[in-house]
């Protein structure tokens, strides 16, 4: 296989086919009345030209205009919006293809995370017993950096499950300024891991390097077409219902660009949408089809991935909330409309509200990594490491989380019904029933060292006194680190560096 | 094939588990090939000295637990090199003079009256019988009249207790005491299962308590060297 074999599942059908059409509908009324609110002049004339209702809105400024799309937009927009978009990788063998009627799941980083959380194991003796200690996790968040972010793609790197990287890590050193932002952190991706880079834009006037460094690093202007080592998202909307100037901006110019992009779109269900499902899966399926239908029109046959981020709203403070079980059940409900109109989808998974790792942030990890990769999306994002409703990654999190897909992917292996397997079995139930102990033991030994059995839980832990899983996970993370790290080719290198500028001097 | 070759051939098979032709062996590709039962016969057949046979079994053997201290190896490949070398022991066994240096022991095993649990029990009677002790299995639910009676015409070394159910246990610590009101003191017993541990042995006036077949197999070997 050329690409990336990610899991294909066999999608659990949250909504029918009715279902699926009503909500169809309510994003279409939703799109007509009250349509959408556009902040960038340049968006309205496309919307306008191309036949919506559109009007500026005076209480804005002169900075919004009312549009308000016919669903005959949308026709025309799934026309030419690509059904299969490919996304390149260093190694072509890291290449990942999503093919909006397939449901084929791969799961990546994200997001951008202002923290990161150091643990130090420390060994604590027992106040009333001095006889007795134990080694416990205790953690410490301070700003991401560089080096963090290079550590973190060294990591991504190397753990099995991780299909593409999605910087995770919010650069803040001294040096970082919006307009040295985007070049180090791709560069400090695209040095340190051979997979497939996909990231926002700080600096749309940075795009242009950015994919010259896309272009050294593939071989030329053609090659990375066929090759697009790194692609972008854009959270096009603010919800509800409203395009911002600066990331529309970033989606019409990646678009002229070709380059693939996900279309965003992250409503919090009680706060920026409606909480009902029924609700905010109508609004968000409404504001990424407005912003898939601009594409369209700027930029006929441009690739775009449905980006589906819904949330729920905590209801004491309203922040995001990632370990609601209705978190899921957005996310499954938007995979199937994006399937719907043949669209790859970007969707989430496994963040938890936890601030540490540990039982919270496993279990509500597990269950959404569980629910809506049952879904059926193309690129699940979020998915490893992030803690603190994405405020902060745990590397030693991340080590674990790759082991928990690990388990979920193991999950949806088909079933192996076959003549031949059936006949197998047969062979074996009659001949252990003869034998003295009737015990199967040694018939398993065939499955054993082909490595196709689930051995045991990586971290697991043998004391009774104390749970290891964390320092484990310490080590594991530790022992990655030391591996050698994937350069980039040095004349490859040598080039971006040279005729690339703003990346910083502790890059070089 | 030398002798020497047939030997290294048998260690081999043993390592592999393969018990003879019909099996597949550690990774499923071994079937059709003759296995341990085969060559055994086959160096009989050719005058190799039984010695040698026991000698080719025991080095197998150590291979394999080292390889299964070292991960490599599991319990299911562990099992099939112990039936591999119980099933050998068989045939070599009538050829063996009584008495000789390479008796390791007689060994009863029984899982104790009211309990039906035997897998554990099982697996520690297959380790040991690879081990090359003589092994005598009574089964399950097992009455202490008739442990009594079998270690009266058996007239084992060892006797192995196997129990699952904390109700079992009592059952256990009344065989233990028969077998010691009876007069046999020199007979070491091993007892084994979920809720046993050593200080239960130490109260019922049981040997040693061993939690997997492993423990069963080093502990039996410090009681020879001891004795
Ligand atoms: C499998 C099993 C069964 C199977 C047994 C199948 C079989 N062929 O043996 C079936 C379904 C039949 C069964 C039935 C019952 N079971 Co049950 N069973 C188990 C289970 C899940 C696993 C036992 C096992 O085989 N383990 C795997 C083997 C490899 O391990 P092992 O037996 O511990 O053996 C190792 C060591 O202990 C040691 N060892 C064992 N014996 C010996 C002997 C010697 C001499 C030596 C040296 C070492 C040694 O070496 C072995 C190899 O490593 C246990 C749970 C558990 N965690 O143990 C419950 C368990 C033992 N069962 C239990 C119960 C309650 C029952 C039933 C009463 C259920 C019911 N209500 O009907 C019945 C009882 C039937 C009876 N009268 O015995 C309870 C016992 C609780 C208690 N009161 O103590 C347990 C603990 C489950 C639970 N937590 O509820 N059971």
């Amino acid at each position: 296989m050329d690409f990336r074999e990610g899991v294909v599942v066999n999608p659990y059908l949250r909504l029918n086919d009715e279902e699926i059409n009503r909500i169809h509908k309510a994003s279409m009324e939703i799109l007509e009345d009250p349509g959408v609110l556009v902040f960038h002049e340049e968006a309205a004339k496309y919307f306008e030209e191309a036949g919506a209702e559109v009007t500026k809105v005076p209480e804005e400024g002169d900075k919004a205009w009312s549009v308000k799309i016919p669903e005959t937009l949308l026709e025309k927009a799934l026309k030419t919006a690509p059904k299969k978009v490919v996304l390149g990788a260093r190694d072509p063998k890291n290449k990942l293809v999503l093919d909006g009627n397939k449901p084929r799941a791969y799961f990546g980083s994200g997001s951008e995370t202002n923290y990161i959380l150091e643990i130090s194991m420390d060994t604590y003796v027992k106040k009333d017993d001095p006889e007795t200690t134990a080694v416990f996790p205790t953690f410490k968040r301070k700003r991401g950096t560089l080096k963090d972010l290079c550590e973190s793609a060294r990591l991504g790197e190397n753990f099995e499950n991780l299909d593409f990287f999605i910087r995770n890590v919010n650069i803040q050193d001294p040096e970082i300024t919006n307009e040295n932002k985007d070049v180090n952190k791709f560069f400090a991706c695209l040095d340190n891991m051979t997979k497939h880079v996909l990231a926002g834009i700080t600096d749309v006037r940075q795009l242009d390097n950015v994919i010259k460094m896309a272009e050294i690093i593939a071989g030329g202007k053609e090659a990375v077409k066929e090759n697009p080592v790194v692609s972008f998202i854009s959270c096009v909307t603010k919800s509800p219902l409203q395009l911002t100037e600066e990331s529309t901006t970033n989606l019409l110019e990646v678009n002229k660009r070709g380059f693939p992009i996900v279309i965003s779109s992250s409503p919090q269900g009680g706060s920026t949408a409606p909480i009902d499902e029924i609700g905010i899966v109508s609004q968000i399926n409404a504001e990424i089809l407005s912003a898939v239908v601009l594409s369209q029109i700027a930029n006929p046959g441009s690739p775009v991935i449905y980006g589906s981020v819904p949330v729920r709203a905590r209801m004491d403070n309203l922040h995001d909330m990632y370990g609601a079980p209705e978190f899921s059940q957005y996310n499954m409900s938007c995979i199937q409309m994006a399937r719907f109109y043949g669209l790859p989808c970007y969707s989430s998974a496994g963040v938890s509200d936890a601030k540490t790792p540990g039982i919270q942030a496993s279990v509500e990890k597990m269950l959404s990594h569980l629910c809506v990769s049952q879904g059926g999306p193309h690129l699940l994002h979020y998915s490893f490491g992030l803690l603190e409703e994405t405020q902060t990654f745990c590397p030693e999190q991340a080590v674990l989380d790759n082991a928990h897909i690990g388990m979920i992917k193991r999950v949806y292996r088909e079933p192996n019904v076959t003549d031949e397997s059936i006949e197998d079995n047969l062979k074996i139930i009659r001949k252990v029933m003869k034998s003295p102990y009737r015990i199967y033991a040694k018939y398993a030994r065939k499955q054993l060292h082909k490595g196709d059995l689930y051995l045991e839980y990586s971290f697991e832990s043998d004391r009774e006194d104390m749970d290891e899983t964390m320092a484990k996970a310490k080590e594991e993370k530790e022992r990655i680190l030391s591996l050698p790290v994937k350069r980039l080719p040095e004349d490859v290198r040598n080039k971006i560096l040279e005729e690339i500028p703003g990346i910083l001097e502790k890059l070089h | 094939m030398s002798e020497q070759e047939l030997l290294n051939e048998l260690e081999h098979v043993i390592l592999m588990g393969h018990i003879n032709e019909e099996d597949e062996g550690l990774d499923g590709t071994m079937q059709g090939t003759p296995g341990t039962e085969e060559l055994v016969k086959k160096a009989l057949e050719e005058g190799i000295d039984p010695e040698k046979l026991l000698k080719t079994f025991g080095k197998a053997m150590e291979k394999v637990g080292e390889k299964f201290e070292s991960g490599e190896f599991f319990l299911p490949d562990m099992m099939a090199s112990g039936e591999c070398v119980g099933n050998a022991m068989e045939i070599v066994e009538p050829k063996l003079a009584a008495g000789t240096s390479y008796e390791k022991g007689k060994f009863l095993i029984a899982t104790v009256q009211g309990d039906l649990h035997d897998i554990g029990k099982n697996i520690v009677a297959t380790m040991i019988k690879g081990a090359g002790y003589h092994v005598k299995d009574l089964g399950i639910d097992v009455p202490a009249d008739n442990i009594l009676e079998a270690i009266k015409e058996y007239e084992p070394n060892f006797v192995g207790l196997s129990a699952l159910l904390t109700t079992t246990m009592t059952e256990m610590e009344q065989v233990v005491k028969r077998i010691r009101e009876e007069g046999y003191s020199d007979i070491k017993i091993f007892i084994g299962g979920v809720p046993t541990s050593q200080e239960f042995a130490d109260k019922i006036g049981a040997d040693h308590h061993c939690k997997d077949a492993m423990e069963a197999l080093n502990k039996l070997e410090k009681v020879r060297d001891a004795s």
